[in-house]
């Protein structure tokens, strides 16, 4: 057979490959990540009118989430939706918990620790490890920008 | 009895015979195109045991009881088994066959296996080696999503490129003389890389293997593609297949009779299965529960089968090597060839 080279196949298989549909996924996850934030909204509302402080009742609306999203992850229903919303179910807060929700349920069959415990982060742990890393960084660069000021 | 190998391909004056064949499928399978050619079809994917794993040896039994029983043999009869799967080292064979007191051989040609299997038996049988041997391959969704991809339950979104595992396995028994379909030539493929990383694509990392098998083939025996009623391939989905087809157009040989297992298994329109089917289970089903009862039949006279395989791991992908391919081949005859 004629060898062809890695360009000129990466061509044919670009001409082959359908693409993704950008409007259908945005509008998706436009409408889906927004619903997510609207839930958030309104249980913000509920929680600063049974009278928690701001910044406990914002909390207490990210644990809500979380416990929601994990509840629908072990239901299955989670993924059945992020078929469709794409980033609107990953970008929130509720994507976060499904990431470490999902492997936590799906590697329970290799034990509490090696399983559960090892596999928990496989998909999150780099976002914690990367997000704690920028923000030191940013923190140092804050730090001596106020000093030289 | 005589075989000959010229090039690449192995022909067989004698054929090896295929007595028997079962398929098995799952909830995904029993609600496709295909659902009335399998044998048995379980609606519930873990076939009542507590891991993926399991239920993936589960369906490799199952296949095996059905094969037995369709062609009214024990164990007893049968001098090896070739079994391979997708699971890491092989295990869904192994762990079928820890129930089966038999000789294994274990194969890993990934999705390749099927035709792999088979072709190994039939030059076993040739060689006069053996009298009686079954061929068998599976592949579970949820066995290859969690060691692949990711966990089941993660929201993710697949690429328009990419491919379902079929939960599926199917069997065959080939054996040295007798009536049934013919184990008439085999070609054992070459690895072919044309550089594709891209996890999410199969088909385009597999089509080179297929097209450079499919030309041997036809180099080797001197027939051309419509002396046959089909040349399947295993699971090169839309993708690969479109790729398949302009690669032999390239290289001079254009046919018009190439169907896909990965886009028969599965209704391409409404099962959400992007680019198609893929996974061992996916050639093995197709060919067991259609292709060989059609060819028993008499409804197909002769075609060619090609398994294909992508032969990365976890860890290569990871390590950013691009994607080998393989695929195996092997011309089937119907019994009532004759009468055409």
């Amino acid at each position: 057979m004629k060898r062809l080279s890695k360009q000129q196949y990466d061509e044919m298989t670009k001409q082959a490959s359908p693409k993704s549909k950008p409007l259908q996924n945005c509008l998706w996850a436009f409408g889906v990540g927004g619903a997510i934030c609207l839930v958030g909204e309104v249980l913000r509302q509920l929680y600063l009118s049974a009278g928690l402080e701001k910044d406990i009742a914002s909390l207490a609306v990210s644990g809500s989430l979380i416990l929601l999203s994990g509840i629908f992850t072990a239901l299955g229903w989670y993924h059945r939706l992020a078929v469709h919303a794409g980033a609107g179910t990953l970008v929130p807060i509720t994507g976060f918990a499904n990431a470490v929700v999902s492997p936590a349920i799906e590697f329970k069959c290799e034990g509490l620790v090696t399983g559960v415990g090892a596999k928990m982060f496989v998909i999150a742990g780099p976002v914690i490890v990367y997000g704690v890393l920028a923000s030191e960084i940013y923190g140092l660069i804050y730090y001596f920008m106020q000093k030289m000021m | 009895m005589e075989c000959c190998k010229r090039g690449d391909t192995l022909f067989f004056d004698t054929p090896p015979i295929i007595q028997g064949f079962a398929a098995v499928g799952g909830k995904k399978e029993s609600e496709g195109p295909l659902k009335d050619h399998f044998d048995l079809l379980f609606e519930d994917n873990t076939l009542g045991e507590e891991t993926w794993e399991k239920a993936e040896s589960a369906l490799q039994r199952y296949c095996i009881e059905q094969l037995l029983k369709k062609t009214d043999c024990s164990m007893d009869g049968v001098d090896y088994v070739l079994a391979g799967d997708l699971q890491n080292q092989c295990t869904a064979s192994a762990y079928t066959l820890r129930g089966l007191d038999v000789q294994f051989l274990g194969l890993y040609g990934a999705c390749s296996t099927m035709t792999e299997g088979i072709g190994v038996a039939a030059s076993l049988l040739a060689g006069g080696m053996a009298n009686r041997i079954v061929a068998l391959a599976s592949s579970h969704f949820c066995a290859a999503e969690r060691q692949f991809r990711t966990p089941l339950e993660y929201g993710g979104k697949r690429t328009p490129t990419a491919q379902w595992t079929v939960t599926g396995a199917g069997a065959v028994m080939l054996c040295r003389q007798g009536s049934g379909v013919a184990v008439n030539a085999v070609t054992f493929g070459r690895v072919r890389d044309f550089q594709v990383t891209d996890i999410t694509n199969m088909g385009a990392a597999m089509a080179p293997a297929a097209a450079e098998t499919i030309l041997r083939y036809f180099q080797d025996s001197g027939k051309s593609p419509e002396q046959f009623d089909g040349i399947y391939t295993g699971d090169l989905g839309d993708v690969g297949s479109q790729l398949l087809l302009e690669l032999l157009h390239q290289n001079g040989l254009d046919i018009q009779n190439h169907f896909d297992c990965g886009t028969m298994i599965y209704d391409m329109q409404t099962q959400q299965v992007q680019a198609g089917g893929s996974g061992c289970g996916c050639s093995a089903s197709v060919l067991a529960g259609k292709l060989l009862p059609e060819l028993q039949a008499g409804v197909k006279k002769r075609i060619l089968m090609l398994s294909t395989g992508a032969l990365m791991s976890t860890t290569s992908v990871l390590q950013g090597e691009s994607i080998p391919g393989i695929a195996h081949l092997v011309e089937l005859v119907s019994p009532k060839e004759g009468e055409r």
